[in-house]
Parts: structure tokens; sequence; C-alpha cells
């Protein structure tokens, strides 16, 4: 890590580039956006969000009950009748709106989502912002050609969709939800997590600055409870969750019994693969990137690692070289490679597993480090000697913890690679492309990388096989959630 | 140094006595080495590419960047009056601030050697001259040594000698080792810095085979290129040579220096190529004694820069000096 000791060494020194606070207006409250309006919650209910980098309150935010949630599905329901009448072209219209004006806002929004989320502002402003804005534009290029999307003619809408999302990346993971919805002709309920509603809230502006109808976008911040009643109210047809796979079973079952749609994008345990003929040097970037982008907050992060073991003393050796140049610090810093986590509570759970590596054996390691002294902080942190039976290989952490286990054979990393209840991402790294191919083929997981990691792009179609969840986003595949076929 | 210099040197060569045995032997080495992914290289020296150096960072990094400078002239047209003023420049860059750091070095063609040694006298800038039939290198052995040793002859501190990229490109390597080696012998107490000309090479896996082979056989630096071809220095190939030389000090514990040549012509470039140098091979290369860019237009923007960072204004071309 590039503290303060090592700095006095080093004569090249980056001064503090922060990126200007003051694009970015924050009011001192919201509401609940419901049926194109901001308004306050039937009980009048708040709750704070603060920024985890400093534990500053940003704003107050209103807090959706059932009653409130029950007036924003009536609206979205109400809106539904004209919005699926209407000619996927002008859909489009309103959608490829939003695409250009998120672009024309992304310094404001990345500024914002960066305060909220505590995540690097290189990240917000290279990562998430435009991949928001990509998926728009996607979605909108499908929105009158659904006739060829693959399911027939003449495709209908399902009509409410119940969609919640998690708070590693709150606005990337609304466009993930809204932009196929609306372009199948669907409205929407949607409520961002509560440790990060403010860009949904932001958006809920842009929807009005495009001049979308009112009620066919509605956005209720709340916690759990909130998802739930969203989740159980009768008159939502489709239900989509991105989050933990406890929650995701919950909802399973809520579900259960009736006619609504489900989705589910849940936890993962990704395993990154790295061969003996691996490019050493990339593959030390695609394992950085793959657990230590977003502070390893990613469902798809590359968790285990998997080493060749006749290769893992040089690797380990210059892996632990490259954390030590990784920069953790404020956020908004241009400089930052590492920012906050994202919770006290998030934060707690990564010490809590971590801790537990170390009681069952494996071995801990950070590179030297300082954190700052307030807001949620946790170090990037390697575990070797583990083995498939400790907890740390097998539990999600959900943080910037990875796992290091050897294997012997290609038959013995897929073995492993696949010994998980989970099944979301998988990367592998050689320079023999039969090799990419043939262990690509056997691992169950929805993505795999080769030779690189943790890259998205709106045509692909994402998600999980077992306990990572079903169904898919992203891509033409993505359009099937949200159409009755 | 020198003294010191040949000793490492000939360590280095035993070190890596089984793998330059033979042709066969060299070139399993070469291929041994862990290859090289374009698009992840390539990522990784653009995503440095986004360091934002501000204020006091701007001003070292400035300050380093001019002091590496082999401020280069290697044109047909050369004449003793052109190096002579390029030699003034070198000793003093901004004549309307002394405090201007002097660049590394001059870098001329052997014949204009002893004219620049002239003009640089008592500075502490160095002479560099090219040579080994520079930039084609197509010329037989004993000519390229004559090259070397009338540069020497004439004073040169250092010596920039090209590789031969047929020989590499249809794998003798041997021969090119060989070649090295002989170079490296005919300049004495200079500093040999090699040119492998990366464009020619053309891909990442020949770049870092040809900068082991040159580290094995010798080099006190390895240089991307000769400012002659279309692909000269890029981030990505000199991140690249940034990781090989960092590599080959953990291996062997001898440093060796890097030097992009061409194409490098902004203070915004060379900041960000000394990003590289700082979080690939680290602080140890931030000196002249390590690390080079070989330019001539990017002094100029360097020194502006520098003006507007002392006075708040930009200037303007007429307020620094031509060549």
């Amino acid at each position: 890590m590039a503290d303060k000791t090592e700095t006095l060494n080093n004569p090249f020194e980056y001064a503090p580039a922060p990126e200007s606070r003051s694009v970015v207006d924050i009011a001192p409250s919201y509401g609940l956006f419901i049926d194109g309006e901001f308004t306050e919650a039937a009980d009048g209910k708040v709750f704070k969000t603060v920024s985890p980098a400093t534990e500053e309150v940003l704003s107050e935010v209103a807090q959706a009950g059932a009653a409130d949630v029950d007036r924003a599905v009536k609206a979205a329901r109400k809106a539904f009748v004209k919005w699926s009448a209407l000619p996927g072209a002008e859909r489009a219209k309103y959608l490829f709106r939003i695409a250009r004006i998120i672009q024309e806002r992304s310094r404001e929004l990345a500024v914002l989502e960066t305060l909220d989320n505590g995540k690097p502002i290189k990240e917000t402003r290279d990562a998430d912002l435009p991949l928001v804005a990509a998926h728009f534009f996607y979605y909108a290029g499908w929105a009158d050609k659904l006739d060829h999307a693959g399911y027939g003619a003449n495709p209908q809408p399902l009509g409410v969709a119940g969609q919640v999302i998690p708070w590693n990346f709150p606005l990337l993971m609304l466009a993930w939800k809204i932009a196929p919805a609306l372009a199948t002709g669907n409205t929407v309920v949607l409520k961002p997590a509560e440790t990060t509603p403010l860009s949904a809230l932001f958006f809920a502006d842009i929807c009005r600055q495009a001049g979308l109808p009112k009620g066919v976008v509605n956005i209720l911040p709340g916690y759990g409870d909130t998802g739930a009643a969203i989740v159980a109210h009768d008159d939502v047809n489709k239900v989509a969750f991105t989050g933990s796979t406890a929650v995701g079973k919950e909802i399973a079952r809520t579900v259960a019994g009736t006619d609504k749609k489900l989705t589910l994008e849940l936890g993962g345990k990704g395993a990154n693969i790295v061969f003996d003929d691996a490019p050493i040097d990339q593959a030390v970037e695609g394992i950085v990137s793959g657990i230590f982008f977003n502070q390893g907050q990613v469902c798809c992060a590359g968790s285990r690692l998997l080493v060749q073991e006749s290769v893992q003393d040089e690797l380990l050796d210059s892996l632990k070289r490259r954390l030590g140049t990784l920069r953790l610090g404020d956020p908004l810093d241009k400089n930052t490679d590492i920012g906050a986590i994202n919770s006290a509570e998030q934060l707690a759970r990564i010490t809590a597993l971590a801790e537990t590596g170390e009681a069952e054996g494996a071995e801990r390691w950070s590179a030297p480090c300082e954190l700052p002294t307030s807001g949620y902080w946790f170090a990037p942190t390697l575990f070797t000697n583990v083995t498939q039976a400790h907890t740390v290989a097998r539990d999600e952490i959900f943080g910037p913890v990875l796992s290091v286990l050897t294997f012997r054979t290609p038959e013995e990393a897929v073995a492993k690679a696949n010994n998980s209840q989970y099944g979301l991402s998988a990367g592998i790294w050689t320079e023999k492309g039969s090799r990419i191919l043939a262990v690509a083929d056997r691992l169950r997981a929805g993505v795999v990388w080769a030779n690189t990691f943790n890259k998205f792009d709106p045509t692909s179609p994402f998600g999980g096989y077992k306990e990572s969840g079903f169904g898919r986003e992203g891509g033409r595949h993505g359009l099937e959630a949200y159409l009755d076929v | 140094m020198p003294t010191t210099a040949h000793a490492t040197a000939s360590a280095t060569a035993s070190a890596f006595a089984d793998a330059t045995a033979s042709d066969s032997a060299l070139r399993r080495f070469l291929h041994g080495l862990p290859g090289v992914d374009a698009v992840g290289l390539e990522a990784r020296a653009a995503a440095l590419g986004t360091r934002s150096i501000k204020t006091t960072a701007k001003a070292y990094a400035i300050d380093l960047a001019i002091s590496m400078i082999d401020l280069t002239t290697l044109e047909g047209a050369d004449t003793p009056g052109k190096v002579r003023a390029l030699g003034a420049k070198a000793v003093h860059p901004d004549p309307s601030d002394r405090t201007t750091p002097r660049t590394a070095a001059v870098c001329v063609y052997p014949d204009m050697v002893a004219t620049a040694k002239e003009a640089v006298a008592g500075s502490g800038v160095k002479v560099a001259s090219v040579a080994t039939a520079f930039p084609a290198g197509r010329a037989a052995l004993d000519v390229k040594l004559a090259d070397v040793r009338d540069a020497v002859a004439a004073g040169a501190d250092e010596i920039d000698m090209v590789i031969d990229r047929g020989a590499f490109l249809a794998g003798r390597y041997l021969k090119v080792y060989d070649e090295i080696r002989a170079v490296k012998e005919a300049s004495g107490t200079a500093r040999l810095k090699v040119i492998f000309e990366t464009g020619e090479l053309s891909t990442y896996d020949n770049i870092r085979r040809a900068s082991w082979l040159g580290m094995m056989a010798g080099a006190d630096f390895i240089k991307t290129s000769t400012g002659k071809v279309g692909v000269n220095a890029t981030p990505a190939n000199t991140l690249l040579m940034l990781e090989a030389v960092r590599d080959f000090k953990q291996q062997t514990g001898v440093q060796i220096g890097v030097k992009p040549a061409g194409g490098i012509r902004t203070s915004k470039d060379a900041v960000k190529f000394l990003v590289l140098v700082n979080e690939t091979a680290g602080a140890d290369w931030l000196d002249n004694h390590w690390f080079r860019f070989g330019a001539s237009s990017l002094l100029n923007d360097l020194l502006m820069q520098r003006q507007k960072l002392a006075t708040g204004r930009y200037s303007g071309p007429d307020y620094v000096t031509v060549d």
C-alpha cells in the first residue's frame, strides 16, 4: 500500500487530485418518486444516508411503507396501459433520451455515486457511468425490434415489474433492471438499497427531464421490509432481484404459488484459474481487478484464486508486490484505487469472515497500509494455505479478501472451481487457446472470462448457475425476463 | 563505476551460461518466458495513463523528465553548428531560468561526438552516440564495431546500438546475443544502450524476449526504438520493458536502465511514462542514471509547462529556444 512510510522514500508522491464536489447538488432531503412526483412517505418516516468514506450525513430520504408501495404499484399499473400500447419506436425515443441525459450528467452522477457508495471516482467515472449509459442505449435499440428477438411475433410485456437492487453498483443495477423493463413495455417500481438511495432519486429526476410519462418509473427508497412489500404485492407481475442468496431464497418463497415471473441474481464465489503458461503480469492485473474492483463488493468477483502449484510462488510474489502499489483513501481522489466499504454492517461482516479465516488456520497477508480514521475501511487482504474446507473458500465475503488455493492439473482446477454452492463467474488464464475452450466448456458458471476479468458489456447476458440465481440480464437474453413468453 | 559495471556484466553472462550455450538453448530460454497478453498489457498502460499528476507532483515530474532527456539530433543534415546549439540547450535548457535542470545527455552520430563533447564540456551532460550502422544496423560486424570504437575514441560516454532485427526475426538469437556482447566489449567504459526497434519486432512476446536477450548480453540500458520507423515508444511497450528490468533485477540483482525513444512530444506524455516507471519498476528507476527519454521536441513542451507552473501563465513557443 502506498502509505506514508513508503512515500517518504519515494520522491514521486502524487499530490491530492480530488474531483470537485461542487458538480453535484445534494438536497437536504428527498421524497419517494411516485407517479412522476416526489412525495413524503404516508407515515412520514425518513432515514439518513451517509458517505461511507467519512460517515458524513449526505441527505435524509423518505422511507416507503406498505401504503406507499400500494400507491406506487397502482400508479405503475395505470401507466402500463398507455406505455405498453406505445409503438416500440416511441418507447425507444424516451430510452435514448434518458441515455443521453445520463451521458450529459455523467460527471455529476459519478461524484454522487462515489459520495453515497464509497467507491473510487476512477471507477464511477470509467466503469459505472459509461456502462449505465450503454445499457440504456442498448435496450433502446431493442424496443422496436422485439419481433426479431426470437420470442415470436409481437411478444407482450408482463405488466408491473417490482425490482429490488443492491448497493454495490447502485445506478448500474438500476440500469440493468429498468432499461429492459421499459424497452419491452413494462412499468416499474424499484427499491434502491438503503445505504445508496441517492443515484436512483437523481435518476427519477432524469425521467422527468426526459419527459417520461408519469408512473412508468417509480422509485421507493427503503429497507428490506419495503422490498418485501413490493415483492409480495398482488398486482406486481414480475419480480427482479439482485442481492444476497439468503434474501433471494426468501423472495422465491414469497412468490411461490403466484404467477409472478422471477429472476434472481445472487451471490458468487468466482474461481480465477491461473495455469502455469499464463501471461503472468496480465494475470496479476486480472486478479487485482477481479477481487479488488469496487473493494471486492461484486457478486461476480474472482474471490477464489486457483493457481497451478508450479507457479504459485512466482505469482504470489508478483501479486503481493502489486498490492503494495494500490492506493487506498479518499474515493473522490482521482488516483485512489481502493475506496471505502459501503457500510458499517458490511465492514463487520468482512471483518468477521476474515477472522474466521485466520481461526481456521489460513495465512493472512495485507500490504502495509494506513487506514483513514473515520469511515469504513478494510485493507486488501490475501489468504494463502486455503483449502476447499475453509470458510473463506466457500462463503461469499463480498469484500477485498482473496483466498488462494492451488491445483495440479486442469481436471483438478475444474473440479475445485465447480465445487461451490455458487456459479456466477470464473476466469481462465493461459496462453493456450485450446485449453481456454476445453476448460470453459466444463465450468459451471454463468460467465467465464478468458485472460481478463470483470469485463461487462450490455450485449452480453449475465446470470448464475446454482445458488447464484436464475434468469439472465443483458443482451437479447435479458429481454426474456420481461416478456410473456 | 566502470569496473563494477564490467564485473556485473560478466557475472550476468555467467549466470545465464546455460541459456546462451547454443542457439537452441537460447531459443528455449527466450520462448519459455511468460507470454504477454496484448489486450491486458495495453489496458494496464492505459489505466496508469489516467493518473492525475498535479501541483507539487507535476513540478517534480517535469524537472525529472527534463533531467532524463537524451536531447537528440540524428539527421543527415547535422552540422557542427547544429550540434553546438543542441549542446548549449542541453546545458541551459531555459536561459530565462537557471534553476532548470540540465538534460541527461545529447545524442548524436559518431562523427559529431567530438563537437558535442566540446559543447557540453564541464557541464556534466553526457554525450551519447548512436553506432552500429544506425538505424538499420545492416552492416558487417567489424564495420559496426569500428563505428562503435570511433564514437568511443571521440569521447562518447554512452553508445546507443541497434540490434540485428533481421537475425532476431529469423530466430538467430545467438547471433544477436554475440553481437551485443561484442559491442559491449568495444564500448569499453561507455554505457551501452541496446535499441530493439520494437516497431519492427512487432509483437509484445518478441519485445519481452529481446529485452531479456539484451540484458543477458550485458546491456546497461534497453531502448525501444530509433525514432526512424512508424511505431516508436508507446506506453505499452515501455511498460513491458519496465517489467523486464524489474524482473531481471529481482532474479540477478543487476539493475538495467530503460529508454523509450521517439514519439514522446508532450509533457503530459512524459509524465505518463514516469507514472509507468514509478508504479512498475519503482522509485529506484526515478533517476536519469536508470531512465531516459530519447526526444527532441519534448524538451520545449516541458519548459513551457515549467514556466506555466512558475508564473501561472502559458508563455508560448517564442519564450523557449529553438534548437
